[in-house]
C-alpha cells in the first residue's frame, strides 16, 4: 500500500464501530474507563494548559524587548515567569506524552484490551483536573510569584501571593502522575500478549516503563516538599526558617530530589516516540535495540542520584559537589548512546520526510545540543559562573522544547490517524515543523550567549548591553508561537474534514497498526499472538491497507 | 505590534542609531579575575565539544536524509541491527571525554574554592533588595564594592531575609547568600575597572534591581578611598561599642570572673562544648552563640546566656564577630 | 499467562484481563507498587526528621521526653495485634472458613485500629493540646531549646497525623471488605481484595514501628545519654 499520506481509504470515515462512536453524550466521556477516551480527555486538558503557559511566555518575551521592561511591572513579571514554569512543568510537560500517547498506546502496543486499572486511570484524570483548578484559581485570583521552584524561605515566609493554593494544586496533580505510573508498570508487567516478551516490546513501552519508575519513586517526595511549605505558611511554624532552627536548604533537597528525575520524566517518553518514528520513516529496525532499552532504564536510575547539581552554589561541601558532578556527567552517557543509535538507524534506510520524521530528526539534533550544554552545568567550575543565568534557561528549553515538545508533536502527528481515523494535511504539518524549528533556535540560542555574558534569569529588567540578544530571542518567540498555532488549526480541522485514514497509513510495524483507525473500544477482537521482534521492517512487507 | 516595537528600536526610537543597534553583539564578559581565564578556557572547550558533536550529528542526519531518501515504495533496507564494537566506541569516547572534563573542572573548582590565607576580608549582608557591604576598616557601602587590584579578597556573606546570591560575572564567581548562616567566596581582581554585581537567586519583587558595581582600583587609589571621607570606626571598634551597649561585657569579663567565659584568645580555637562535641570557634559559631546561645555553651558554664535575636541585625552581628576576632589575636587567659 | 484457553469468565473477572490469575497478579503488583510510592512519601518526611534531629539533638530529646512512652508502646502492641487479626482474616478466606469467621477477624482488626486512633487522639493529642505543645495553633512551651522543641512537635504531628490518616483510610477499606464478606464475596478461590488490603494494613503497621522509636525513644531514656 502506498504510504503517501493523502491516500483516501475507500470505506468512509467511522463506518465501523470504534471507541469514538461507540457511545455518545457527555456522560459517556466523563465516566469512561476506556484508556483511549481518557487519553483524549488528557489531550484536551493539557493542550489548554499549554496555551496558558504559552501565553505567559509570550507576555514575558514581549516585556523583555526593553531593558526597563516593555509591558508590565516587575511584580507582575515575576508572576508571569512563575506561572509559565509551574503550568508548563507540572501541567503540561510531566503528563504530556505519558497521559496522552502513553494512555492511548500502552495497551495497544502490548496487545491488551485496556490498562490494568481503568477506573484508576479515570481517577488520575480527575485528580489532574482538581489540581489544575486549584492552580488556575491561584492564577486568576492574583497569581503566584515564587518561581516554579518555590524556594524557601521566600515561598514559606515572604511571598504575598497565592502560594498555598498553587502548592496544593501541584501536590494534588502529583497523585495523577503516581496513579498513571502505577497503572503503566502493572500493565506492562502483567498484560503483555502471548509472545510479547520484554525484548520484543516497542521501545516506546520501555520508555513508558522507565518514566513510570520515576513517577512512582520521585513524585511523593515533591508532594512532601509542597506540603511542608503549605504547612509553614498556614501555621507560621518554622520548618524552613533559620530563625527558629529550620534549614531553607532542606526544601531544596526535597524539591530537587523529585524535580531532577522529573526532567527525565519529560524527556524519556519523547525518546520513546523518537525510536518509533525513526524506525518507521527509515523503514528499518532500530540500531542497538537492547542498548537503547537498557539506556532508558539506566537514565531512570541515575537520574535519582544527581539532584545536587542544582545546588552547586548553595554552599554545599566540595565533596558533595564532586560526587554530584561525576554522577551528572555519567547520566549524559546513556543519552549520547541513544543519539548515536538513532542516527545509525538511518544508515542505509529508506527515508521519507513526513512531518513526524521532521520532528524526530529535529529532536535528535536539538537534544544533542541541549544535552551537551548540560555538560557545562555538570562541570563544577563552569557551573559556578552559569548557574542562575540564561544559560540554564537555554539549556533546559533546548531539551524541554527542542526535545520533549518536538517529540510530543511528532508523536501526535504520527498517531493522529490512529487516534482520530483522519489524516491531516502533511504539507502544512511539514511547514509548521520548519517554523517551529527556526523559531525555536532563534528564541533560545541567544540565551546561551546571554547566560555566559552574565545575565541572570528571572530578571524583569536588565542592563542595556543585553538588549540585542533579548530582542532576537523575542523575535524568535513570536515565530515559535505561530509555529505552535498552525498544528492546532489543521489538526482540529482534520477531525472534521480530514480524509479517512486506513489502519496503517505510514506502513509502520506494531500491534497498534493492526487495528482499524480509530480502533474499537476493546482494541482487538482476538488478543494477538506475537511471533516477531519489534520493528520488523525488513521482514514481511506490510500489506494492510 | 511586536514587529513595530522591534522596528522602533532599530530605527532610532530611543535615541539609538541603526549602527549602534547592530553593533557587535557581545560574546564574552570581561575577564577580570585570576580564575576567569581558566574558567573561560574550560567553557570554550565545552563550547567546541558541543558544536563539534552537534555539527557531526546534524550533518550525518542531513547526509543520510539525502543519500538514503526513499527512491521507491518497494525498496527493502538491509538488516543492520547492531554492531557491538561501534557501541563500545561511542560509549567509550564520550565516557573518556566526560572523565577528562570532570577532572579538569573539579581541579579548577577545588582551586577556586579555598581563599588564599592572606585574603582581605569584606563582609556582605544581602537583604531585600540591596547589598550592604562593610570593610573591616569601617567603611560601609550600599550596592557598591571598592577593592584593590591584585589582592585576594574574601567575602563573608549572610542574608537578613531570603536566599540571595552574590554574582560578579567578570570574576566568574557566584555564591548563594543564606539567612542564618555565613557563606563565602573569594576573588583576586586582575584589571581595574567597573564590573556588574547581580543578585543571582530570585528573591522577590525587586530581584532584578538588586544589582550594583564592583570598582577595582589601583592599591594606592584604594587606600586613598578607604581613608577618605568621614572618619569611620572599624568594624572591631563598632563591635566593641556594641559589646558594651548590649551588656555582653557584664558576663564575658576578660579575667574570667564573670558568669560567662572570657572571649580573649578564643577565636580560631577548637573548643569542646557542654554537649560533648568539639567545634571550631569561627564566625558561624559566634553567630550561633549570639542567636541560639544555649546550643553552644562551654563546659563548666551554666546555660544562662540570653539570645539577642531580633535585637541586632546581621551587620551588627558581623561587627561583634570582628571584635571577638580582634580579641582572639591576644593571648588566652584563664580556663 | 500460560492458559489462553477461552473459558467462560467468572463473574469476578473484569474485562481487561484474560484470566483470574492475571487479574490477581495485577492487583497484587499494583498494591506493591503503591506501597513503594508510600515508602517514598513517608521516606521524605522521615529524612527531613532525621536531618533536623541531627541538627538539633538536644531539642529533639527534650521534645521526645514530652511524649508518653506507655501510650506509644501500647499502640505498637495494638497495631501488631491488628496485623495478626488481619492475617487471620485472609487465612480464613484462603482456607475456606465461614464468612462469619472472616467478618470476626476483620471486625477485630477494625476494633484494634480504632483503639489505636482513640489512644492517639483522645489521650496523646488531647494531652499535647492542653500542655500547649501544638505548633502554630497552641504552643506555649518556653523552656530550653524552645524553637527546636517546636520543630520537633511540627514533625511529630505531621508524621503521626499522616500515619493516622492512613489508618483512617485503612479502616474505611476494612469496612468495605466487611460488607463484601457479609455478602459472601470471598471464598478460597477469590480473596484478592483481602490480600491486597492486608498488604496495605501491614505497611501502615510497619510505618508505625519506625515512627515509635524515632519519635518516642530517642535520647536514651533508659540509661545512655541524658
Amino acid at each position: 500500500m502506498s504510504t503517501a499520506v493523502a491516500d483516501v481509504h475507500e470505506v468512509p470515515v467511522g463506518s465501523h464501530v470504534n471507541y469514538l462512536n461507540a457511545s455518545y453524550g457527555i456522560k459517556s466521556w466523563l465516566f469512561t474507563t476506556d484508556h483511549k477516551r481518557i487519553a483524549l480527555l488528557y489531550l484536551a486538558s493539557i493542550t489548554f494548559m499549554f496555551f496558558i503557559g504559552g501565553t505567559a511566555a509570550v507576555l514575558m518575551r514581549i516585556h523583555l524587548i526593553e531593558p526597563q521592561g516593555a509591558l508590565v511591572q516587575p511584580e507582575t513579571y515575576n508572576k508571569l515567569f512563575s506561572i509559565h514554569g509551574i503550568v508548563m512543568v507540572f501541567f503540561f510537560l510531566v503528563p504530556s506524552i505519558p497521559a496522552t500517547l502513553g494512555n492511548f498506546l500502552v495497551p495497544m502496543m502490548i496487545g491488551a484490551r485496556d490498562l490494568a486499572f481503568p477506573k484508576l486511570n479515570l481517577l488520575s484524570w480527575y485528580v489532574y483536573i482538581v489540581g489544575a483548578i486549584f492552580t488556575l484559581y491561584a492564577i486568576i485570583s492574583g497569581g503566584v510569584d515564587t518561581g516554579w521552584t518555590f524556594y524557601t524561605p521566600f515561598s514559606s515566609l515572604y511571598s504575598q501571593t497565592h502560594v498555598i493554593a498553587t502548592a496544593l494544586g501541584v501536590f494534588i496533580t502529583g497523585f495523577s502522575s503516581i496513579l498513571t505510573g502505577l497503572n503503566f508498570i502493572v500493565t506492562i508487567h502483567k498484560m503483555r500478549a502471548p509472545g510479547m516478551t520484554w525484548f520484543r516490546l516497542p521501545l516506546f513501552i520501555w520508555a513508558m516503563y522507565a518514566t513510570s519508575v520515576i513517577f512512582i519513586l520521585g513524585t511523593p517526595v515533591v508532594a512532601i516538599a509542597m506540603f511542608l511549605v503549605g504547612l509553614e505558611r498556614l501555621l507560621h511554624v518554622g520548618i524552613f526558617d533559620p530563625a527558629v532552627g529550620g534549614d531553607p536548604l532542606l526544601f531544596q533537597h526535597l524539591f530537587w530530589f523529585y524535580s531532577h528525575p522529573a526532567v527525565y520524566i519529560m524527556i524519556l517518553p519523547a525518546m520513546g516516540v523518537i525510536s518509533e518514528l525513526v524506525t518507521c520513516f527509515a523503514k528499518k529496525r532500530i540500531f542497538g535495540y537492547s542498548i537503547v532499552a537498557f539506556s532508558s532504564m539506566a537514565i531512570a536510575v541515575i537520574s535519582f542520584l544527581v539532584w545536587g547539581h542544582h545546588m552547586f552554589v548553595t554552599g554545599q561541601s566540595v565533596y558533595a559537589g564532586l560526587i554530584f558532578s561525576v554522577l551528572s556527567f555519567l547520566v549524559a552517557i546513556p543519552s549520547a548512546i541513544k543519539v548515536f543509535n538513532w542516527t545509525s538507524t538511518l544508515y542505509k534506510g529508506s527515508i521519507s520526510y513526513e512531518a513526524p520524521m521532521l520532528y524526530a530528526l529535529g529532536f535528535i539534533g536539538l537534544f544533542t545540543m541541549g544535552g551537551l550544554t548540560g555538560l557545562f552545568l555538570a562541570s563544577l567550575a563552569t557551573d559556578v559562573h552559569l548557574s542562575g543565568t540564561y544559560f540554564i534557561v537555554a539549556h533546559f528549553h533546548y531539551i524541554m522544547v527542542g526535545g520533549a515538545v518536538m517529540g510530543y508533536l511528532g508523536g501526535i502527528h504520527f498517531w493522529w490517524p490512529k487516534i482520530t481515523g483522519r489524516l491531516y494535511p502533511d504539507a502544512w504539518a511539514r511547514f509548521a515543523a520548519l517554523v517551529v524549528f527556526v523559531g525555536f533556535n532563534l528564541t533560545f540560542f541567544p540565551q546561551f550567549m546571554l547566560g555566559y555574558l552574565g545575565m541572570p534569569r528571572r530578571y524583569a529588567v536588565y542592563p542595556e548591553e543585553f538588549q540585542v540578544l533579548n530582542v532576537m530571542s523575542s523575535a524568535g518567540a513570536s515565530i515559535l508561537g505561530v509555529g505552535y498555532l498552525i498544528p492546532l488549526i489543521y489538526l482540529i480541522w482534520s477531525m472534521r474534514y480530514g480524509p479517512a485514514a486506513g489502519p496503517n497509513p505510514w506502513g509502520a510495524r506494531g500491534l497498534e497498526w493492526e487495528t482499524p483507525s480509530p480502533p474499537p473500544t476493546e482494541n482487538f477482537e482476538e488478543i494477538p499472538v506475537v511471533t516477531e521482534e519489534a520493528y520488523n521492517y525488513t521482514g514481511a512487507r506490510q500489506t494492510l491497507g | 505590534m511586536i514587529s513595530a516595537e522591534i522596528a522602533r528600536i532599530f530605527l532610532d526610537g530611543g535615541g539609538r542609531s541603526l549602527a549602534s543597534a547592530l553593533a557587535p553583539i557581545p560574546i564574552r564578559p570581561p575577564a577580570a579575575s585570576t580564575i576567569a581565564e581558566g574558567v573561560d578556557k574550560l567553557h570554550f572547550t565545552l563550547t567546541g565539544i558541543t558544536l563539534f558533536f552537534t555539527v557531526i550529528i546534524f550533518s550525518t542526519i542531513f547526509f543520510f536524509m539525502i543519500k538514503y531518501r526513499r527512491q521507491s515504495e518497494d525498496e527493502v533496507p538491509p538488516e543492520i541491527e547492531k554492531n557491538v564494537p561501534l557501541e563500545i566506541l561511542w560509549t567509550g569516547i564520550p565516557t573518556l571525554i566526560c572523565v577528562v572534563l570532570f577532572f579538569w573542572s573539579a581541579s579548577l573548582y577545588i582551586q577556586n574554592a579555598r581563599p588564599p590565607d592572606a585574603s582581605t576580608e569584606i563582609f556582605v549582608v544581602g537583604k531585600q533588595w540591596m547589598w550592604h557591604l562593610q570593610h573591616p576598616e569601617g567603611v560601609r557601602e550600599i550596592n557598591e564594592l571598592h577593592v584593590p587590584v591584585g589582592v585576594p579578597i574574601k567575602l563573608t556573606m549572610t542574608s537578613e531575609d531570603v536566599i540571595h546570591d552574590f554574582y560578579v560575572p567578570a570574576f566568574r564567581v557566584k555564591k548563594d547568600v543564606l539567612p542564618g548562616r555565613y557563606s563565602s567566596l573569594w576573588f583576586q581582581a586582575t584589571k581595574t575597572g567597573t564590573y556588574h554585581i547581580f543578585c543571582g537567586q530570585y528573591c522577590g519583587a525587586e530581584h532584578a534591581q538588586m544589582i550594583g558595581w564592583v570598582y577595582v582600583m589601583e592599591p594606592s587609589d584604594y587606600a586613598a578611598w578607604l581613608s577618605g571621607g568621614a572618619s569611620h570606626e572599624s568594624m572591631a571598634q563598632a563591635g566593641e561599642r556594641l559589646f558594651t551597649q548590649l551588656g555582653c561585657v557584664t558576663c564575658h569579663v576578660t579575667d574570667n570572673t564573670g558568669r560567662g567565659p572570657s572571649l580573649v584568645g578564643l577565636y580560631g580555637k577548637a573548643e569542646k562544648l557542654r554537649s560533648g562535641e568539639t567545634r571550631l570557634v569561627d564566625e558561624a559559631l559566634i553567630r550561633q552563640a549570639i542567636v541560639f546561645p544555649n546550643s553552644v555553651i562551654l563546659p563548666n558554664y551554666p546555660p544562662v546566656m540570653p539570645t539577642f535575636q531580633g535585637q541586632i541585625n546581621e551587620e551588627q552581628v558581623l561587627q561583634l564577630i570582628a571584635y571577638v576576632k580582634s580579641l582572639g589575636m591576644q593571648e588566652r587567659t584563664g580556663k | 499467562m500460560a492458559d489462553m484457553v477461552h473459558t467462560a469468565h467468572s463473574p469476578a473477572l473484569v474485562h481487561q484481563f484474560e484470566t483470574k490469575e492475571q487479574q490477581h497478579d495485577a492487583g497484587s503488583l499494583g498494591m506493591w507498587v503503591f506501597l513503594a510510592t508510600e515508602i517514598m512519601f513517608f521516606g521524605g518526611v522521615f529524612m527531613s526528621y532525621i536531618v533536623y534531629r541531627a541538627l538539633h539533638l538536644e531539642a529533639f530529646i527534650q521534645g521526645s521526653h514530652f511524649l508518653d512512652v506507655t501510650f506509644g508502646a501500647t499502640n505498637t502492641a495494638v497495631l501488631i495485634c491488628s496485623s495478626l487479626t488481619m492475617a487471620l482474616a485472609i487465612n480464613a478466606a484462603q482456607t475456606g472458613k465461614s464468612k462469619s469467621t472472616i467478618i470476626t477477624f476483620l471486625g477485630l482488626t477494625m476494633l484494634l485500629g480504632a483503639a489505636f486512633l482513640f489512644i492517639k487522639f483522645a489521650f496523646e493529642w488531647t494531652h499535647d493540646w492542653t500542655e500547649g505543645l501544638v505548633p502554630g495553633l497552641h504552643f506555649t512551651y518556653s523552656g530550653p531549646h524552645a524553637p527546636g522543641v517546636e520543630l520537633f512537635f511540627c514533625f511529630y504531628f505531621f508524621m503521626t497525623g499522616l500515619h493516622a490518616l492512613h489508618m483512617v483510610i485503612g479502616l474505611g477499606i476494612l469496612a468495605t471488605l466487611t460488607v463484601m464478606a457479609y455478602r459472601g464475596r470471598f471464598n478460597s478461590d477469590y480473596y484478592a481484595p483481602l490480600e491486597v488490603s492486608g498488604l496495605y494494613w501491614h505497611f501502615v503497621d510497619i510505618v508505625w514501628i519506625f515512627l515509635f522509636p524515632l519519635l518516642y525513644l530517642i535520647g536514651g531514656r533508659y540509661g545512655g545519654g541524658h
